[in-house]
């Protein structure tokens, strides 16, 4: 009775996912092995002293960690265990910010032995699952002040432990978050907030004020026009949309104001470098600028279909820096052309859609939210990192899920995908 | 709502693919911008410099040539294991020496990087191939072999100019230039620097970002074969140009050559000059030769302006007969001086009186030509004395005075010669006449002559009215001048020149130092009175009278008159010239002037002349 009503394998494991991520590993450990080669050494695939040969021995551990997740623990030991195990995150990353080692300028390695890790790359999984156990709680309502700021706060913490580590790059994958609180009920005025912010930022550092000042007021006189129709019935309601449109007013304003002051004095020197170069306001193709421009020679150079495998000049010969971490897509982008990189971007939009199809259609809620919580880290990742090889976005040193080099990140990207799988396949089993 | 939702953040996904996948579609096969950087980045191009061109003097001797030298280089980086003890050996420095270079190389790692340095400039051939011996055991030591300018004669510094590597400011003038390049400085070099430095070529190789050449390019099918620069055939004689440089040793002044058919300049001669060794180095010899108080970079034969003194008398002297106020038959008497106002005497030297005009130019009487002078300003042909100044003043500069005679020589001068504003200016408007300008009529006053200005005087008169402009090179475009003196106008005055030389002390030739038997050599004496010391000893001369083959000006600063140095040396030039040695019974003179010492001449008390 029972067996029958179980499912087999086939049924409750989400296939589609788990080969797509077996995909995304493979193209990066090439990808890895072409970086690192050049025509002068020939090394061998396996050998462990090359980076390719480290790579495939993360890669057996991350996949052995995953198939244990997903067979041996007890899938709901995640959500019981979610609050303390986001403590113990916590504390980890308090503790790498006083006894923390430096590694390319952030504050944000462990060093246990021969293995270093950055304990920011599991924080991601343990504000994920508890923030996915906060949310799925009854009465639980995003509207209610209280409910936001335990979110804000749940949020909050890491992000800023994070940002005292001078890691920048992973506090941003934090705002993915927001489309998480999106899908459980945050009012869509919180996304555009959001990208009023980015805007207004953007405008204020890049133009004369008053344009900043111009945009703003466009943006609120729409707010308003847009709103009033709805409200024409009630006095209130108009005065409560006068308010709110003088409230944006205001913050945009004082936002603007602020700008150059954050620009100056919170951001680092070369962040700050970073985003003049990306604003077109400098040009320093030696400097700042030195591994966008390396990075687009390499993807522009790849043209349509590519100079084909190891056949890359600008990558093997090392022009490219950071080529097999951050700047791992280079290496694709010269190798397979526009044809490869746009495959690599609609398997990664495939798999990430997958997940949050999953997740939409699981009836536990534990399972929907985390699930739309990796969707969005993974999505953060693929959209930083793609658009800061490709001039789109500031240099921001964050790694290609399952494809650029480095073992913590592998082993965090694959814990955190089977935890969903595990999750998955234990709600297709009784329902 | 949810479900939405749900679409809304699917869709949203897509809508950043798209994002991506367009800024993709951009860079990788709109834009052409990255490909021609990535070819750029991977391909280097070795310069293959070519050889510079040659520089001939007219008898196919090189003048300026190239020669091999061998620098050893380092790449710090690169060291490994190094036997200091036989790399001191071999190279034949102290131990000290290297390691403080190393000390350096350590210090300043950081800066250096993979880059490769010179460690020893200029090693001779011996080193250098004991050198290359042993490489193989020295990783990231190299040897470079360069080509540096080298010149067979010590002739000509100056005129040559030399050649130095290009600086910021030639790379901003000229786009053609590349850092590392060299470039003619001074001289035929920089005058020719287009020619002499042909095409350079390139061979092309892969590399990677640490610059490490991996392979030739396309098997070097790409590759460009540098051109060689082109020769140059200069009208210098070589022979003749030394040996004006050695009679001018230790004297201050200059000696031009100019064969007067042609224009073609034999030698130029500036004293205290650049030796050539000295050239060939110059980076290392600039500041001591630019500190020098002799000014050795200075070429007084044509920069230096100074006033002609006696030989311009012959100017005059030609404009009078040409006007028609002068007959060659016209005696003026002349007892010690000629008084222009009652009381002020323009003093000359103790000769017969009265004279002819040959004799006046045998004997540089200085009273004759201010008669002829005082005639020209007179002249009643004229309404004013300005206008018959204002025609004088065009009858000079058609000697070529007052403006460069048109020398390859960069920064030419063009020298002085003043018009009737001039005096309008200082005395007033019609306040002025020939009394107030009498010094002009001896070539004193405010007359600036350069030394080659004066040789080219020489050959006009040499071939009887007109010249060529003076060149260095064979292949100038050769300019012809006709003066406005016409040509039957020269005979008497040749004769006066002629005689000078070769009368007797009695009949009171001024130049008989300078007669060498055969030769029909005609000369000119000079004294030019300088405010700032001893009077410049001046001579000009031609020979053989009938078809001149070379016409001399010499200028000895501060050697007193021209008879006594300018005079010896003008001959000595013709005759080694014309006759390629000097006469036994002229070796005395040769001794005399070469040994002479006259750099540094006090002012003496004046005699009376």
């Amino acid at each position: 009775m029972l067996n029958s009503s179980k499912r087999s394998l086939w049924q409750t494991i989400e296939w589609r996912c788990l080969l797509c991520y077996l995909l995304l590993v493979v193209v990066g450990w090439l990808s890895i092995y072409s970086a690192g080669h050049s025509s002068e050494s020939v090394q061998s695939l396996l050998d462990l002293g090359s980076r390719a040969g480290k790579q495939l021995l993360w890669i057996g551990i991350s996949l052995v960690a995953g198939l244990f997740i997903l067979f041996v623990i007890k899938p709901h030991v995640w959500e019981v265990l979610s609050t303390p195990f986001y403590l113990l995150v916590l504390c980890l990353l308090i503790g790498t910010i006083v006894f923390g080692t430096t590694i390319n300028g952030s504050k944000s390695w462990f060093r246990l032995g021969p293995i270093s890790f950055q304990p920011c790359e599991i924080s991601k999984i343990s504000t994920s699952l508890l923030l996915a156990h906060c949310l799925r709680a009854q009465n639980f309502k995003l509207s209610k002040m209280r409910d936001l700021l335990t979110v804000l706060l749940v949020l909050g913490l890491p992000m800023l432990c994070i940002l005292a580590e001078s890691e920048t790059g992973s506090m941003l994958v934090y705002l993915g978050y927001v489309f998480v609180l999106y899908r459980e009920g945050l009012s869509g005025w919180w996304l555009a907030l959001l990208l009023l912010v980015i805007v207004l930022f953007v405008t204020a550092i890049r133009f004369p004020l008053w344009l900043a000042f111009t945009v703003l007021a466009l943006v609120v006189l729409c707010y308003y026009l847009l709103n009033r129709r709805h409200v024409t019935q009630s006095l209130r309601a108009k005065r409560e949309l006068r308010l709110m449109s003088a409230l944006v007013a205001l913050i945009g304003s004082v936002l603007i104001l602020c700008t150059d002051f954050a620009f100056e004095k919170v951001l680092k020197p070369h962040q700050r470098l970073r985003i003049e170069v990306l604003l077109g306001m400098k040009e320093d193709p030696m400097g700042a600028g030195y591994n966008v421009n390396q990075s687009l020679i390499a993807i522009g150079s790849g043209g349509f279909s590519g100079k084909g495998f190891l056949q890359g000049t600008q990558t093997a010969y090392g022009f490219v820096p950071e080529q097999s971490t951050d700047f791992i897509f280079c290496t694709i982008g010269e190798e397979f052309g526009f044809l490869g990189c746009s495959a690599l971007i609609l398997l990664f939009v495939f798999f990430i859609g997958r997940i949050i199809t999953v997740a939409e259609h699981c009836r536990e809620p534990f399972t929907r939210i985390y699930g739309y919580c990796i969707a969005a880290c993974f999505f953060m990742h693929l959209f930083i990192n793609i658009g800061m090889t490709i001039g789109l976005m500031p240099v921001i040193g964050i790694p290609l899920p399952f494809i650029s080099y480095g073992g913590s990140s592998m082993l965090s990207f694959t814990v955190m995908l089977f935890i969903f799988l595990a999750l998955v396949k234990q709600e297709k089993q009784y329902f | 709502m949810d479900r939405a939702r749900y679409t809304k953040i699917l869709i949203g996904l897509g809508v950043f693919a798209f994002i991506l996948i367009a800024r993709l579609f951009y860079i990788q096969i709109i834009n052409d911008r990255y490909k021609t950087d990535a070819l750029n980045n991977s391909i280097v191009y070795e310069t293959i410099y070519p050889p510079r061109g040659l520089i001939y003097d007219r008898d196919s001797s090189i003048l300026v040539g190239n020669r091999s030298c061998y620098d050893i280089l380092v790449c710090p980086r690169e060291i490994r294991n190094l036997d200091t003890l036989t790399l001191c050996e071999v190279l034949g420095i102290e131990r000290a020496f290297l390691e403080e270079k190393l000390d350096y190389y350590r210090k300043y790692r950081s800066k250096i990087g993979f880059k490769t340095l010179p460690f020893l400039k200029n090693v001779d051939e011996q080193t250098y191939m004991r050198f290359c011996e042993v490489q193989y055991r020295f990783p990231g030591w190299h040897s470079q072999v360069r080509t540096t300018r080298n010149y067979p004669f010590n002739a000509g510094g100056n005129l040559l100019g030399y050649v130095s590597e290009v600086n910021a400011d030639d790379l901003a003038r000229n786009p053609e230039y590349r850092s590392g390049d060299y470039i003619g400085r001074t001289g035929l070099e920089a005058v020719r620097d287009k020619q002499l430095r042909g095409e350079k070529g390139y061979h092309i190789y892969l590399r990677d970002s640490r610059n490490r050449v991996l392979t030739s390019y396309n098997e070097g099918r790409d590759d460009k074969l540098a051109r060689p620069g082109k020769d140059i055939v200069s009208t210098i004689d070589a022979d003749l140009q030394q040996y004006g440089q050695e009679l001018m040793r230790n004297k201050k002044g200059s000696v031009i050559a100019i064969e007067p058919k042609t224009g073609e300049i034999l030698s130029l001669v500036t004293s205290p000059g650049i030796d050539v060794d000295i050239l060939a180095d110059m980076g290392g010899n600039y500041d001591a030769l630019s500190k020098d108080p002799n000014k050795p970079m200075f070429n007084r034969a044509v920069q230096a302006s100074y006033p002609p003194g006696s030989v311009f008398k012959l100017v005059n002297g030609l404009i009078g007969l040409e006007e028609g106020v002068l007959s060659p038959q016209q005696c003026y008497p002349c007892q010690r001086g000629y008084y222009y106002t009652p009381t002020k005497k323009l003093g000359c030297h103790k000769h017969p009186s009265p004279i002819d005009f040959r004799e006046a130019v045998m004997m540089s009487c200085n009273s004759y030509f201010c008669y002829v002078f005082k005639n020209l300003l007179e002249n009643p042909r004229y309404a004013s004395c300005a206008d018959a100044f204002d025609a004088w003043e065009l009858y000079v500069r058609s000697f070529g005075f007052g403006s460069p005679v048109g020398c390859e020589i960069p920064n030419e001068l063009g020298g002085n010669i003043p018009n009737s504003s001039y005096y309008d200016r200082i005395y007033g408007k019609g306040h002025w006449k020939y009394s107030s300008v009498i010094s002009l009529a001896i070539g004193q006053g405010e007359l600036g002559v350069t030394p080659l200005q004066i040789a080219n005087l020489s050959a006009t008169i040499a071939n009887r009215g007109w010249y060529i402009s003076p060149h260095l090179i064979k292949d100038s475009p050769a300019q012809f001048h006709r003066t406005l003196v016409d040509s039957s106008r020269f005979e008497p005055l040749i004769d006066g020149m002629y005689r000078a030389v070769h009368s007797s002390a009695e009949e009171g030739g001024t130049a008989r130092l300078a007669a060498v038997k055969g030769l029909d050599i005609c000369g000119k004496t000079g004294t030019a009175e300088n405010p700032h010391g001893e009077d410049h000893s001046v001579f000009i001369c031609f020979a053989p009278r009938e078809d001149p083959q070379i016409a001399v000006a010499v200028y000895v600063e501060n050697a007193g008159f021209g008879a006594s140095w300018a005079c010896p040396i003008a001959s000595l030039m013709v005759e080694k010239y014309l006759r390629g040695e000097i006469s036994k019974e002229r070796h005395w003179l040769e001794t005399y002037v070469r040994d002479a010492d006259l750099m540094d001449v006090k002012k003496k008390e004046k005699n009376a002349q």
